[in-house]
């Protein structure tokens, strides 16, 4: 497998407004050979690849989508630095491509006027050439050329014109010094760098007037009349509600197949390798560690796929901004901003993308504090937890009738998710995220039919994103998890003053003697955690192997399911919709010979599972997302105690109503 | 505000512009980063607006300028003196 590594001789920058066809030009120009990071310390996407030019092999680096250089937000600054050579990872480049679109050409201009002052030379690539001559405009290509005093060339994604001669123009800038082709003035104060703006500004205004024909101003006439019907007063907020609706619908029905596939492929794997292996610890860890722990986090891929499809489709055809603009009061009234809609709608999916998703943010404290609440959203990792809760205690009971008490309480666990973000969205503005109302400033991109190729694409760089992790936060908390329900083997002699569990069932126990998995769970390390805790949940109606569940569930929810099926020594189906398994949780009896479980108690465990923080996949984001372990960590104390609170007030308000 | 288009040549702010008609801007009030903002994205003096609609619940706005669309809330927009 011998390959000669070309290191590239050239680093040419690709920058332009969002929206500019950007992201369509890139992949063209690199095809699949990219590669997604982030830049180091901070939570901007780094995208590069490869793209070959007449002199040789380059790297083109996706600068992220910018208004503009003069570092106002995050992405900006990063620009900036990659433009003028700051960024000790990145090699300053010898060419930036400035992506410019042709149907909003003065806007856009803005940013390449700014390109020029760095003294790096500028190739402009025309996009959306076809879109604007269709609307019956035109520019002579030569005479903004000349007037930009760069080259300019024509580019379509789809016919592939101008790619060729775009490489070409590039490769011959490269070690040319750019002119500036207006003049700034020199300025120091605030004052000075609006009049900056406003030079660049008028330059641009000339030099479009001069070299395009308008012959009719109805550029916008195909998205106003869609627009009428999309952001109609009343009509355009029921379609956005049909319009999630369908999108979640879609992702529940159409997940739910490859999901069993997936969750039935990991099983058989997992025996598979229990057949295979010698029967002892190494094939214990690989099948019920390894392969369990990360395949029940894997079988949410199918989700993922599907969400990060539509919020894609969603984005590329310009409907997002809409949505942000149809709801931004409603948001701002808690003190978030319209577009944190969409990552907390994701979250009812996965918390994972909805967090990812919160980038497009731009104020951080507004982004903080979506991050913050979108882990109360009740993603699909509780299903198995609310399905198994409701199966064993609520299933086939009816209030007047007809309505369901499952489908009810279904509903009323995320109310209570919706709520308690709120509340919580509207202390945290006013306290440790106070700030002044960000500023809401959008574009409302013209509708435009979504590029297929950049839409699976980001689709699969998500996924590829979320696997990598599954591959190794994921991967070493299941070992951790597994050998805390391990070690020590019951049997083995206990280590010197040893804890030993009081479980009272005074089981002897001998050494050469497979034991059942529910003794060995019980004497493992995460037996004696669940009988250490016990005093504190007690009050919550929870005894010990509830207990055990419970820690357990703090690697991701749905392992509550599997966790109580070892402990009550389920056979080996740990089906949540397994009838044995509901089974043995209503006959479930403490170590005194009385039923653990009451109606009462279910719905105290699902109250929990609504409000409490135990997903670390999510706690391993929020760092990254948030560069710092302070968030991660002040959300796992005030989600679970909130949860705790809320279950408290549950079992024991219950108990004094009379029921349990 | 106002109902009927307001004479020509009054000075107003862009949130007091009847939906439709068109304006140009005079100048933008203040010098916080919104400002700056405001003026990077084309809104500077000289420049034609004109406000398309409002979402529904009343806020933010969509501005029409240099041939594109632009949502701004009304805080944003009083900054923002036109001209009719």
């Amino acid at each position: 497998m011998s390959q000669i590594v070309q290191t590239p001789s050239f680093t040419i920058a690709l920058a332009g407004n969002p929206n500019a066809g950007k992201t369509t030009l890139f992949n063209l120009l690199t095809g699949l050979k990219q590669k997604v990071a982030n830049y180091p310390g901070v939570t901007v996407e780094r995208k590069e690849g490869p793209w070959r030019l007449r002199t040789g092999e380059a790297n083109l680096i996706d600068l992220p989508g910018l208004y503009s250089l003069d570092a106002t937000s995050l992405d900006e600054q990063i620009a900036r630095e990659i433009i003028t050579g700051e960024l000790p990872s990145v090699p300053r480049p010898d060419a930036i491509v400035a992506v410019v679109d042709a149907t909003n050409l003065e806007r856009n201009l803005y940013l390449v006027t700014q390109l020029f002052e760095f003294g790096v030379p500028v190739v402009v690539a025309l996009t959306m050439i076809d879109v604007f001559e269709k609307q019956q405009h035109e520019i002579d290509v030569e005479m903004f050329s000349a007037l930009l005093k760069v080259p300019v060339v024509a580019v379509n994604a789809k016919s592939h014109r101008g790619i060729d001669e775009l490489a070409e123009q590039v490769a011959s800038v490269i070690g040319t010094v750019p002119e500036v082709p207006y003049e700034i003035t020199a300025n120091t104060d605030d004052d000075g760098s609006h009049a900056k703006i406003f030079a660049r500004y008028n330059f641009i205004s000339n030099a479009v007037q001069e070299s395009t024909w308008h012959s009719d101003q109805k550029s916008h006439r195909v998205s106003d009349k869609i627009d009428r019907v999309l952001t109609h007063r009343f009509f355009g907020l029921v379609i956005l509600v049909a319009i999630l609706l369908v999108v979640f619908q879609t992702i529940f029905s159409w997940a739910s197949l490859p999901m069993d596939l997936l969750e039935k492929g990991f099983g058989a794997f997992g025996d598979l390798v229990k057949a295979e292996l010698p029967p002892g610890i190494l094939a214990d860890l690989i099948a019920d560690g390894i392969i369990a722990g990360v395949g029940g986090v894997v079988v949410f891929l199918p989700q993922i796929l599907l969400l990060f499809l539509f919020i894609s489709l969603l984005e590329d055809s310009g409907y997002m901004s809409r949505a942000a603009f149809l709801l931004d009061k409603l948001m701002s009234r808690v003190g978030l901003h319209g577009k944190a809609f969409l990552p907390l709608i994701s979250s009812f999916a996965c918390a994972i993308p909805g967090i990812m998703a919160t980038r497009t943010i731009e104020s951080r404290r507004d982004r903080f504090a979506t991050i913050l609440i979108a882990p109360f959203m009740s993603c699909s990792a509780r299903l198995p937890v609310y399905t198994l809760m409701i199966g064993a205690f609520f299933g086939g009971q009816y209030v007047f009738g007809f309505i369901s008490i499952g489908a009810l309480l279904m509903l009323i666990m995320y109310a209570i998710g919706i709520i308690a973000a709120i509340a919580t969205a509207f202390v945290l503005k006013r306290t440790v995220l106070k700030a002044p109302p960000p500023p809401f400033l959008m574009e409302l991109p013209p509708y435009r039919l979504p590029n297929l190729r950049t839409v699976f694409q980001n689709m699969l760089t998500r996924a590829w994103l979320f696997l990598k992790r599954a591959g190794t936060v994921i991967l070493a908390i299941s070992i951790i998890l597994w050998a805390l329900m391990y070690f020590p083997r019951a049997g083995s002699p206990p280590h010197e003053g040893g804890v030993t569990p009081a479980s009272g069932d005074g089981v002897v126990l001998s050494s050469n003697q497979p034991l059942p998995e529910s003794e060995q769970l019980k004497h493992s390390y995460a037996g004696m955690l669940g009988h250490t805790i016990e005093p504190v949940i007690e009050p919550l109606g929870f005894d010990w192997k509830i207990g055990v569940a419970l820690i357990a569930s703090f690697a991701a929810r749905e392992v509550l399911v599997s966790t109580l099926s070892i402990i009550y020594n389920v056979g080996k189906d740990e089906n949540e919709e397994s009838e044995t398994l509901i089974a043995a949780v209503r006959d479930a009896k403490d170590d005194n010979g009385k039923l653990t479980w009451t109606p009462l108690t279910a719905l105290t465990l699902m109250v929990f599972f609504v409000l409490a923080m135990q997903c670390m996949s999510t706690l391993a984001v929020v760092r990254r997302e948030t560069n710092s372990w302070i968030w991660p960590i002040f959300m796992l104390v005030y989600m679970t105690g909130f949860a705790y609170v809320a279950a408290f007030l549950t079992y024991q308000g219950g108990k004094l109503l009379g029921f349990g | 505000m106002k109902k009927t288009n307001a004479p020509a040549g009054i000075q107003l702010s862009l949130t007091e512009l009847p939906i439709g008609q068109d304006a140009r801007v005079t100048a933008v009030v203040g010098n916080s980063g919104i400002t700056r903002r405001l003026m990077e994205m084309g809104v500077v003096p000289g420049v034609d607006v004109r406000v398309i609609k409002a979402a529904p619940f009343g806020d933010p706005i969509e501005v029409r300028l240099r041939g594109y669309s632009l949502a701004m809330r009304r805080t944003e927009a009083d900054a923002i003196e036109v001209t009719i």
